[in-house]
């Protein structure tokens, strides 16, 4: 481990507290011990299964659904839900189509695999035997599986009233475009990044009753965020909010894929209301790589150009992102294409941009967001291009790099994009990186040939993470709701003790210590005292749940600023208490120390809480209070890193051996370094999976050829290597204690990492690998290909 | 996916479940290990009225020397010869081949029985056993019947077996003193079923077989390839390519670029290895 940075700075935020203390994760204890408590570990007295009936075609109009007979009662269509309403979707944008997406389908099936009915039983064989003996009639249509010829005059659209297959397309043009258009070095490329899964641990799935006493429904929801999904599920079933509770228990990943509200989760609630018993849906793996969230899939066509001294000039082309056959609710998957572009200029002092982007309605499950959302793709486009100049010119890719990237005396600095990086050391970190992976050492063993015929290649790829934006940046998006604060209430009990509720949710990330951690240095106790509760509408304040790296500065900030009020009102009881004035006490360990001796904190707390005579007078009971954090500069703050990777290739066989992976990390200050390390590694184990392993393949008629884990490789132990990570720490000027986001960065960068390594394995016969995922298949082909051209043999 | 009704039975011995799955008819079906019977059976694709589980017949599990060889009984786990439990003929080769098949836990419970069975094309059993020049047993309602397992497989996921038969051995010859042995596979990711296999059994100057698994169809031998190794004139690498790629053209004729380019490299390798 390196540690780095603004040493000073940095010990500034690390002061004597929680924060920066490696904790061992308090949520452990219950998932090592097998006693955590997922949507499928809910049981309720009468509760019953369901099975969904889905289309079997990719495309086609639906004309009956045929109940069989004497089950007539168990098996319901749309019309059969009672009333649910339909919402629009998307970004509240004019030139946005909207096409509604029933939870059942009504009159067209757009993907196989969109739910056409419910089907009731005892158990989920016995609804699945009765799914069985529906019978569908539909009339296939042509399926649209292409996302570049959907766009072609002529081709069969999936929503009649559109004028052609886009949801929405727009146009980049920022910077010296001439400039560009004249440049010496001109390389065209197309990249690929296919279709794939979320593939969460825990799949999705729901359990929805009626409570007869509350007179409310009640739905426990595998959900990243159960007030959003409350919002969604109280519009769609036309019940008010108060009606409705979601409860996430434990939630075994979500990375995106949980965000958005299902078909399946509004029927079965309706359902639940309709049946008057408890109602149960867990997704099956099945239903997950068919049905679930679908990510990735974009096409570039970029021109990247260069003066011939390596100095970068311009990104020019055209994106299409393959946004399936519906927006899912709230917005979809629709900042794609646009965070795509905008991060296309990298970290570099490219000044000309222009992009013409596409998000396509296609007959696949609809795309929503997924753990890098857009960024791996333009990772893997821009940091490909980068070195393929680098081999034109004949220069080390680490060195144009290094000659390009943005330095830190020019921080902040404003990318062509329209993204501003904040603080930070991006040239050091390259430089960490190349010493970690000992990329010397690297081109030394490359002079010779490997004893077993495979080659060695070492590649570099830079990514930065945009987190902490808030009402500013989810405008500038058209969001439907705008995230643009997190919510925290924190209690004092009678003892001391501390409940802290917060309107994010953890699916993994260690929010129950991170948190509590916040709290605890705040308040000056330990944060075994502190409990984290999350993920249930009754007992949480409103807040829009964890996605898009938001969690810590939001939530972390929201902790911080309810803690903080709690201490005040802590430190006047203490003083008042103490009798000394306020401005005489401080908060250490456990108790509020004046200049002439201590109370506990315990004993303040119970003052407050059931012994109002100890209170200065006038002032009102209770430790608790709720408070609402959004960083002062909406914008958005960037960690950032660059990743380094060591690989053998296999000429013949095509198969690609990690042999070391190494990363020079900022995410500023890490309240949990510990936790910070585990995101990095589980980040890059799924970046990994992008880059060599997970893809959805689609038959032309619209199939998805990946829909067991049989098909769709996901890597395991023995794939992921422990990756080594150097730190540096430039904390946020504009967040509690300087945190930035660190969720996603681990799965931005590998694709084009292991891209370009594989690349150097065989610079100098020009091998490139332009589409993920880098399979044992696609890599030969490469090599094959390049061997041809140069009219070598086999 | 949760699998549609099906009886079960557990079958009290060989005869027993014959008589079950001649009884069954079409709707009958053999389990040993489940490994891939209960996912094709969860995912409604192997449609299936009756499960005749012979997992509990002991005869099933028996390993005994036999004149020239091994009698290694169908319900022999990839485990227990992984773990070196039985005796195996060859058995640097087939502990090996045992420790690379799917996960441990599928290893613990799926049987060689069942693996040949099944005659997933892509398998590492039939592949093995095919260069070991092994007979399997089989017994239903006509009786007991031996056959080569070149001629027990017939193609991706077909044999010979009729309804009413089951596996119950495998007489597996145990190769001369002196045999070198080599195998090679690449999988998409460790444990997945193979997208090339290479098998060598060579005893210098006296026999050699090359067998390539992981076809469209099922494994199948290399001849003009097992000349060479036979011969020990294998040091010429353009030799034996070319040797490769006519036993390809004759043996998997409808493998791609890349699928000859992937075969030629595992059978390399597996040459490499005996040589």
């Amino acid at each position: 481990m390196i540690d780095d940075g603004d040493t000073a700075m940095a010990d500034m935020h690390h002061a004597e507290g929680w924060i920066g203390a490696r904790l061992l994760r308090k949520e452990d204890g219950r998932h090592l011990a097998g006693a955590a408590q997922f949507v499928a570990d809910i049981r309720l007295p009468g509760m019953k299964d369901v099975a969904f009936v889905r289309s079997q075609v990719a495309h086609g109009n639906l004309r009956g659904v045929t109940k069989p007979t004497g089950l007539e009662r168990s098996v319901f269509t749309f019309a059969d839900l009672g009333a649910v309403t339909v919402l629009p979707a998307g970004p509240e944008m004019p030139a946005f189509k909207l096409g509604p997406y029933p939870p059942l389908a009504t009159d067209r099936v757009r993907y196989a695999g969109q739910t056409i009915a419910v089907c009731v039983g005892r158990t989920r064989g016995e609804a699945e035997d009765i799914a069985d003996k529906v019978e569908v009639d539909i009339d296939e249509l042509p399926a649209v599986v292409d996302c570049i010829a959907a766009m072609k005059p002529g081709t069969q659209r999936l929503f009649d009233h559109w004028a052609d297959n886009a949801f929405m397309t727009s146009t980049i043009a920022e910077g010296d475009l001439a400039r560009a258009a004249a440049a010496p070095i001109r390389l065209q490329r197309r990249f690929r990044m296919n279709r794939q899964a979320t593939v969460t641990l825990e799949g999705r799935g729901v359990v929805a009753h009626w409570d007869r006493r509350l007179e409310e429904l009640v739905v426990h929801l595998s959900t990243q965020g159960a007030h959003v999904m409350r919002i969604g599920l109280a519009q769609s079933l036309g019940l008010p909010e108060n009606k409705v509770r979601v409860i996430a228990p434990d939630v075994g990943g979500g990375f995106g894929g949980k965000n958005r509200l299902m078909p399946e989760e509004v029927a079965v609630a309706a359902l639940a209301i309709k049946l008057g018993h408890p109602v149960r849906w867990i997704e099956d793996r099945r239903e997950h790589l068919i049905a679930s969230v679908h990510a990735r899939d974009h096409t570039y066509d970029l021109t990247i150009s260069a003066e011939r001294d390596g100095t970068l000039i311009g990104v020019e082309g055209d994106v299409y992102v393959d946004a399936g056959a519906y927006a899912l609710w709230p917005t979809g998957a629709f900042m794609e294409t646009s965070m795509a572009a905008r991060n296309l200029p990298g970290p570099y002092r490219i000044k000309a941009l222009k992009v013409n982007t596409w998000t396509v309605a296609t007959n696949k499950a609809p795309m929503g967001p997924y753990r890098g959302v857009a960024r791996p793709g333009a990772c893997f486009a821009i940091e490909r291009l980068v070195d393929e100049v680098a081999r034109e010119l004949g220069r080390e890719a680490f060195d144009l790099r290094r000659q390009n990237i943005v330095a830190k005396a020019e921080l902040p600095y404003t990318t062509v994009g329209g993204m501003t990086f904040d603080t930070g050391d991006y040239v050091r970190s390259m430089d960490m990186a190349a010493e970690l992976i000992g990329a010397d050492a690297i081109r030394k063993r490359q002079a010779t040939a490997e004893k077993d015929g495979r080659a060695i290649g070492v590649g570099f790829a830079f990514y930065s993470e945009q987190s902490g934006h808030g009402a500013v940046e989810w405008q500038k998006r058209r969001g439907r709701l705008i995230p643009g604060y997190e919510s925290c209430n924190a209690r004092m009990n009678s003892d001391g003790s501390v409940h802290i509720a917060v309107g994010t949710q953890a699916f993994g990330q260690g929010h129950d210590t991170t948190f509590a951690q916040i709290c605890a240095h705040e308040l000056g106790i330990d944060p075994a005292a502190v409990s984290v509760r999350y993920g249930d509408t009754a007992t949480t304040p409103m807040g829009f749940g964890s996605f898009g790296s938001r969690s810590i500065v939001f939530g972390g900030g929201a902790v911080a600023r309810a803690s903080r009020t709690l201490a005040d009102k802590i430190k006047r009881i203490g003083a008042h208490l103490l009798q000394t004035d306020v401005a005489n006490v401080r908060i250490e360990k456990g108790a509020v120390y004046g200049p002439s001796g201590s109370v506990r904190i315990a004993e303040v707390a119970r003052a407050a809480n059931v012994r109002q005579e100890m209170l200065p007078a006038g002032m009102d009971p209770l430790l608790e209070t709720t408070a609402t954090y959004e960083p002062r500069d909406s914008g958005g703050v960037f960690s950032y890193g660059t990743h380094a990777a060591v690989v053998a290739v296999d000429p013949e066989t095509g198969v690609v051996e990690i042999l070391d992976y190494c990363v020079a990390e900022d995410c500023g200050t890490a309240i949990n370094p510990m936790i910070v390390d585990a995101q990095v590694q589980g980040g890059i184990a799924q970046g990994i999976g992008t880059a060599l392993y997970e893809e959805i393949p689609f038959s032309p008629e619209g199939q998805p050829l990946a829909t067991t884990f049989a098909d769709y490789h996901v890597p395991g132990a023995l794939e992921v290597p422990t990756v080594r990570v150097g730190h540096l720490c430039h904390p946020a000027e504009g967040t509690e204690y300087g945190v930035k986001g660190v969720g996603e960065g681990g799965a931005i960068a590998p694709p084009a990492v292991l891209g370009n390594a594989i690349a150097d394995a065989f610079r100098t016969m020009g091998v490139e690998c332009n589409e993920t995922p880098m399979t044992p298949r696609r890599v030969s082909d490469a090599v094959a290909a390049a061997r041809a051209r140069q009219g070598g043999g086999a | 996916m949760k699998s549609a009704p099906f009886d079960y039975v557990s079958a009290a011995s060989v005869e027993d479940a014959a008589e079950r799955l001649t009884a069954g008819a079409g709707g009958a079906v053999v389990i040993s290990g489940g490994q891939s019977l209960m996912p094709l059976l969860a995912l409604r694709l192997a449609p299936a009225e009756t499960l005749v589980d012979v997992s509990g017949i002991a005869g099933l599990k028996v390993v005994a020397a036999i004149p020239g060889g091994v009698r290694i009984g169908a319900g022999v786990t990839h485990a227990d010869i992984e773990d070196g439990k039985v005796e195996v003929p060859a058995r640097a080769l087939m502990q090996r081949v045992a420790a690379g098949i799917a996960y441990r836990s599928i290893r613990n419970h799926g049987t060689i029985g069942g693996s040949v069975a099944l005659a997933d094309p892509a398998a590492d059993w039939p592949a093995c056993l095919l260069a070991l020049g092994a007979s399997v047993r089989i017994t239903g309602p006509s009786g007991e019947r031996v056959e080569t397992i070149d001629r027990f497989l017939l193609g991706a996921y077909t044999t010979s077996l009729q309804t009413g038969e089951i596996i119950t051995a495998f007489d597996v010859p145990q190769p001369a003193e002196g045999a070198r042995f080599g195998w090679a596979k690449v999988v998409r990711k460790s444990g997945a079923f193979a997208m090339s296999i290479g098998c060598v059994v060579c005893v210098p100057g006296v026999s050699a077989a090359v067998v390539l698994g992981g076809t469209t169809t099922r494994p199948v031998a290399m001849p003009e390839t097992a000349t060479l190794v036979l011969r020990g004139a294998t040091a010429n690498e353009a030799t034996v390519r070319k040797a490769i790629a006519g036993d390809l053209a004759s043996g998997a004729p409808d493998a791609d670029d890349y699928q000859r380019r992937l075969h030629t490299a595992t059978l390399l390798r597996a040459i490499g290895e005996a040589a």
